[in-house]
């Protein structure tokens, strides 16, 4: 069963990957507005900010590739509803293979894209000055973080990839997640912020993760950031993962 | 467990409601081996939903329907594996050629030999030319015949094809028709769901109505005509040819 699992869902993913190196245009598109902000922050705002670091596009990157998976998990819940909507979750659902092979499939391509996406966003940052001296097991770590937070929001993705009504209602989730960096620590940092909207922006996850990566990618101590980041990561992905494995159920029976 | 008498389908007072509304109320009929199977009604009859209790995509609130004499209820795995369902939409991957297409269905099924499989059926079906090509480009008749294709591979011994010419072109239409004879003089046994007469008239060995969630007449084409008045035959025997005033005019 195990086997078979496995067999399905490596099947089922060659199929979707093919779905992205056939349109490398939803890597683009995703990539489009977080490069855009990138460059706005440091060519337009970023001179009247002061963050205490020598280089802002070093300081504003985590937030940055945090905004470019927030908007590339729309895609998974795209893919999916088109699925729903044409007819083949119907024609998998109806043949003897693993049944949540299907789901599985399209969370491992989301990783395979979001990964791709974040390599073209941190191509540019390197570009436009981005330089860090971190070594390979802070790169892995910072790795493991971003693949961690993008499987937590991708099984976020799913919900409304199965239950959406419609492609605008699939995709516009996402809009509020893009935003939620803004308030954190990714930007600017949070102590010249007034008393309530700090303690949103100190107490919300992206503010613990991107503090986490900042640190790692400057070889700074990560101290506690990094497990609160985690906790974080694994705590959405474990509501997540239940909530979209209890639709996905409920949709097959 | 599967000898030639158990019959391909069996449905035994099969019931199903939505909320308030009733839409199968006792349902029964039971299909040959090797045979093609009609089933007949207007929009919201009940045929769509029979057809996804059988193929295990839906709950029945009572009664019993078996699949290659598996129930659809207690051995649903078995079921899938006896059974391909082409459903009221050609559900095709738009982005993948014909061919990966199927490829795709063989490997699921885990099948030796996808690609070989593969290029069979696309010569079956008459799509070797456009093989290569995305699925996005076929016409409508193209697609349904790659959809009916793919619910081939494996050979499963009864398919079931929902509404399999809805929203398809004379053209289109004709070339379903064929394939779906060539499956049954390949002995699959095949359930169909039509609102078309005439479909039901050209394709099938028993025709059954559904009529608010029961099937109010069950038999061959000419036990059917004993009972259908005058005005409903002749309805029928008009539209092929308008038919084929329509093919003769576009030169085919």
């Amino acid at each position: 069963m195990t086997m078979r699992f496995l067999g399905d869902t490596a099947v089922l993913t060659g199929r979707s990957l093919r779905h992205i190196t056939r349109s490398l245009d939803t890597i683009f598109t995703t990539t489009i507005t977080p490069i855009a902000m990138m460059l706005l922050f440091v060519y337009v705002l970023g001179g009247a900010i002061r963050t205490g670091s020598d280089s802002y596009v070093t300081y504003l990157l985590p937030g940055i590739l945090l905004i470019t998976i927030a908007s590339g998990i729309a895609y998974t819940s795209f893919r999916l509803f088109m699925d729903m909507k044409s007819g083949i979750f119907e024609r998998l659902r109806s043949m003897p293979i693993a049944r949540s092979s299907v789901l599985w499939a399209h969370v491992l391509t989301s990783l395979v894209a979001n990964l791709l996406s974040v390599v073209v966003v941190v191509l540019v940052a390197l570009l436009i000055g981005f330089r860090s001296s971190a070594g390979l097991p802070a790169w892995l770590a910072v790795t493991g973080i971003l693949l961690l937070f993008t499987l937590a929001l991708t099984w976020l993705a799913v919900i409304p990839g199965l239950s959406a009504k419609s492609i605008d209602g699939a995709s516009a989730f996402s809009y509020p997640l893009i935003f939620l960096p803004v308030i954190s620590s990714a930007f600017v940092p949070t102590d010249t912020m007034p008393g309530p909207v700090r303690a949103f922006a100190e107490h919300q996850p992206v503010t613990s993760i991107v503090n986490a990566i900042r640190a790692l990618l400057t070889q700074q101590p990560v101290g506690t950031d990094i497990w609160i980041a985690l906790a974080w990561c694994v705590g959405i992905l474990v509501v997540t993962f239940g909530l979209a494995m209890n639709v996905y159920r409920r949709k097959i029976t | 467990m599967t000898t030639q008498q158990v019959p391909a389908i069996q449905v035994r007072g099969l019931e199903k409601s939505y909320e308030d509304l009733r839409v199968l109320r006792g349902v029964d009929f039971e299909v040959a081996r090797g045979s093609v199977f009609a089933l007949l009604g207007s929009n919201g009859a009940g045929k769509t939903t029979t057809m996804r209790i059988l193929a295990t995509l839906l709950k029945a609130d009572a009664g019993t329907a078996a699949v290659n004499g598996f129930d659809v209820a207690t051995h649903p795995a078995n079921v899938r594996e006896s059974l391909s369902l082409t459903g009221q939409f050609a559900a095709v991957d738009e982005i993948l050629s014909g061919r990966e297409n199927l490829v795709l269905v063989a490997r699921l099924r885990h099948l030796d030999r996808p690609g070989e499989i593969a290029d069979e059926l696309l010569e079956r079906f008459s799509l070797t030319d456009a093989a290569a090509r995305k699925v996005s480009t076929y016409s409508g008749g193209m697609r349904r015949r790659l959809d009916i294709a793919m619910s081939l591979v494996g050979d499963p011994p009864v398919i079931f094809l929902d509404e399999p010419t809805t929203g398809l072109d004379p053209q289109g239409r004709i070339e379903v028709w064929q394939a779906v004879r060539q499956l049954a003089d390949q002995g699959t046994t095949v359930l169909l769901t039509t609102q078309y007469l005439d479909e039901a008239e050209h394709l099938a060995d028993r025709i059954a109505i559904l009529h608010e969630g029961r099937i109010i007449v069950n038999g061959t084409l000419a036990e059917l005509k004993r009972l259908l008045p005058p005005a409903r035959i002749e309805r029928v025997e008009k539209q092929p040819t308008l038919e084929d005033v329509f093919l003769s005019l576009v030169g085919r």
